[in-house]
């Protein structure tokens, strides 16, 4: 495992061996950011990779990134699902440069080798030599030969990866609450509506805490408050599994009264502020469950949301450690109507780069790096709702973002 | 339509396309929804969603409501940090034009000043256009904005 030596001496301190309290330092440090990448990404943890949806023949490929790492995701013959890592085994090229598409081997453009859907090495140019001069070595053997695997699991359309040969299986990993929450979203065949990436310019960790942070929401996203959005939410809770980094929260809402209310409205003119068109924030229950409002992460770096009939999956991708992609993936499913479908789209204006309850989330995080910018002696302060990582059945609390650092510190060693 | 009319209906056309960049610029954009019909559809999308038939786009309006909630937002419910675009608009592409209507393509670029002078390029793509030319007053019945990348820095708060 990769454990550099402090090159700067100004290693990350936490100030104690709690959760509530977070060393600034830990969103500016270059050791730290390289750190992440071998304990966190390319450690006992298991990421988005893809939808199952992409894959669908044999040949399907999708390219994404685990952390800073290029990798390959293929449906072979047998119609299994493969994962590995996107660079050439001979002298370390990128293997393949399309985004996605369907194949029926990889060939190096750089000297030729060729690979099958599962990363097993089947070609290698000149392998004989030339006119019996030259070629590889004699003990060289081909079939010994493969790109670098990801064990792979998929649960409710998603597939997921880890480089980690022995984390635990996808949903021991993930915990009995958060394996509910993500197959109560997922509970039917998801269709991609499109996706959005947002580039952030601030540390990944930022975002992804900012995601778990429920006491936000009603302080910054000034929408919720200007329009009364949220006005018949009911209480909701955090579920938060055992090693603290994925968890879910959610709210309910009393949708029958909310038309009601709406439709009240419209007859008495409140003087409070009205939308013009209620069509963006006009939703259905579609999970039958009252539930308005989930919002779901895989550590380190995935969320699952429903907001209202906005399904989406975002990803977090480091790159650098000030700067941050942020994906979203739009979803629909297989059985929406025409109406549905038109009524995710009017919703979208909610979430992604331009949302009115997200806008906010995109540059805040840049706030904070701005003003942590040669200035990250200290620590913040993650003390609502008191010093520990529990569930709890109330929002106004920050027990998410100390899970996620509690997740974090085990697997830094820190 | 004779060679006549159609000159007139392709400065109209620019005319109503300069207005547009103006309202933005010049942070007028209390008039941007008055530059549509009702219901409408405004979108800004990427390229590679739009290529793919995929509708999920960035920002989206399909009535002037949708438009005038959008500019009441910018103003009083979202938080951002102060910035204004300097759009730059051409070439025109004619695609038809018919006695109520024309289909137009237009390249764009916009550029992104932040309130403390520091100017990117924020985004290029092209205005897919269908306009109402029936009356005095050329309107969008749909602009559909198609951005070359998926990537948006930091955040979309200003139509484009
Ligand atoms: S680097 Fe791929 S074949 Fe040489
Ligand atoms: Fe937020």
């Amino acid at each position: 495992m990769y454990d550099p030596e402090p090159s700067s001496g100004r290693r990350v301190a936490w100030p104690s061996n709690g959760i509530s309290e977070v060393p600034f330092r830990t969103y500016t440090d270059q050791d730290t950011y390289v750190r992440e990448q071998e304990r966190i990404f390319k450690g006992d943890t298991w990421h988005y990779l893809c939808l199952e949806a992409e894959l669908t023949a044999a040949g399907d490929f999708v390219s994404t990134t685990v952390g800073e790492v290029s990798v390959l995701v293929t449906r072979d013959a047998e119609r299994t699902v493969n994962a590995f890592v996107n660079r050439c085994i001979h002298r370390g090229n990128l293997l393949c440069m399309g985004r996605q598409g369907n194949v029926k081997k990889f060939s190096c453009m750089y000297h030729g080798w060729t690979y099958d859907l599962t990363g097993q090495l089947t070609g290698v140019a000149f392998e004989q030599g030339v006119q019996g001069k030259g070629g590889m070595a004699p003990e060289f053997r081909k079939e010994e030969h493969r790109l670098q695997k990801l064990r792979v699991e998929v649960l409710g359309g998603i597939v997921f990866g880890t480089f980690s040969d022995k984390v635990a299986g996808l949903e021991d990993w993930l915990g009995a609450d958060v394996v509910r929450g993500l197959t109560r979203v997922m509970n039917r065949a998801p269709t991609l509506l499109g996706r959005n990436t947002q580039i952030l310019p601030n540390n990944w960790k930022l975002y992804i805490e900012n995601v778990k942070d429920t006491y936000h929401a009603s302080i910054l996203h000034l929408f919720l408050t200007t329009f009364k959005i949220n006005k018949l939410n009911m209480p909701g809770g955090i579920f938060i599994n055992p090693d603290g980094g994925n968890h879910y929260s959610f709210a309910k809402l009393d949708y029958e009264a909310e038309t009601a209310a709406y439709k009240d409205e419209g007859i008495r003119a409140e003087s409070d502020f009205r939308l013009q068109d209620r069509s963006v924030v006009e939703s259905v229950d579609e999970y039958g469950d009252g539930v308005s409002v989930q919002i779901l992460t895989v550590f380190p770096g995935m969320v699952l949301q429903q907001v209202r009939n906005t399904i989406a999956v975002r990803v977090i991708r480091p790159r650098g450690v000030d700067r941050t992609e942020l994906e979203w993936i739009h979803l629909g499913f297989e059985d929406d109507d025409e109406e549905m479908t038109e009524r995710r789209l009017r919703q979208g204006n909610l979430i992604g780069p331009a949302g009115y309850v997200a806008m906010e989330d995109g540059f805040i995080g840049g706030f904070v790096q701005r003003a942590l910018q040669y200035n990250d002696e200290g620590a913040g302060v993650v003390m609502m709702g008191g010093h520990e990582a529990e569930s709890q059945t109330f929002k106004a609390s920050e027990s998410a973002i100390r899970g996620f650092w509690k997740h974090y510190r085990a697997l830094m060693g820190e | 339509m004779t060679d006549r009319d159609e000159q007139a209906v392709r400065i109209g056309v620019q005319e109503l396309s300069g207005l547009y960049a103006e309202i933005i610029d010049e942070d007028r954009l209390e008039e941007w929804p008055d530059l549509f019909v009702d219901p409408c559809r405004y979108q800004i999308i990427s390229h590679s969603n739009h290529e793919a038939g995929m509708r999920q786009g960035v920002m989206y309006a399909a009535t002037r409501g949708m438009l005038l909630d959008r500019v009441f937002t910018l103003r009083q419910a979202n938080l951002y940090e102060p910035h204004r675009y300097r759009h730059v608009v051409g070439p025109y592409r004619f695609k038809s034009i018919e006695r109520d209507t024309a289909i137009v393509h237009t390249h764009f670029i916009v550029a992104r000043i932040m309130h403390s002078g520091e100017t990117t390029l924020f985004a290029t793509g092209r205005y897919l256009d269908d306009i109402d030319i029936s009356g005095p007053d050329y309107k969008f019945r749909e602009r559909i904005v198609v951005i070359d990348s998926d990537q948006i820095d930091t955040l979309l708060a200003i139509p484009i």
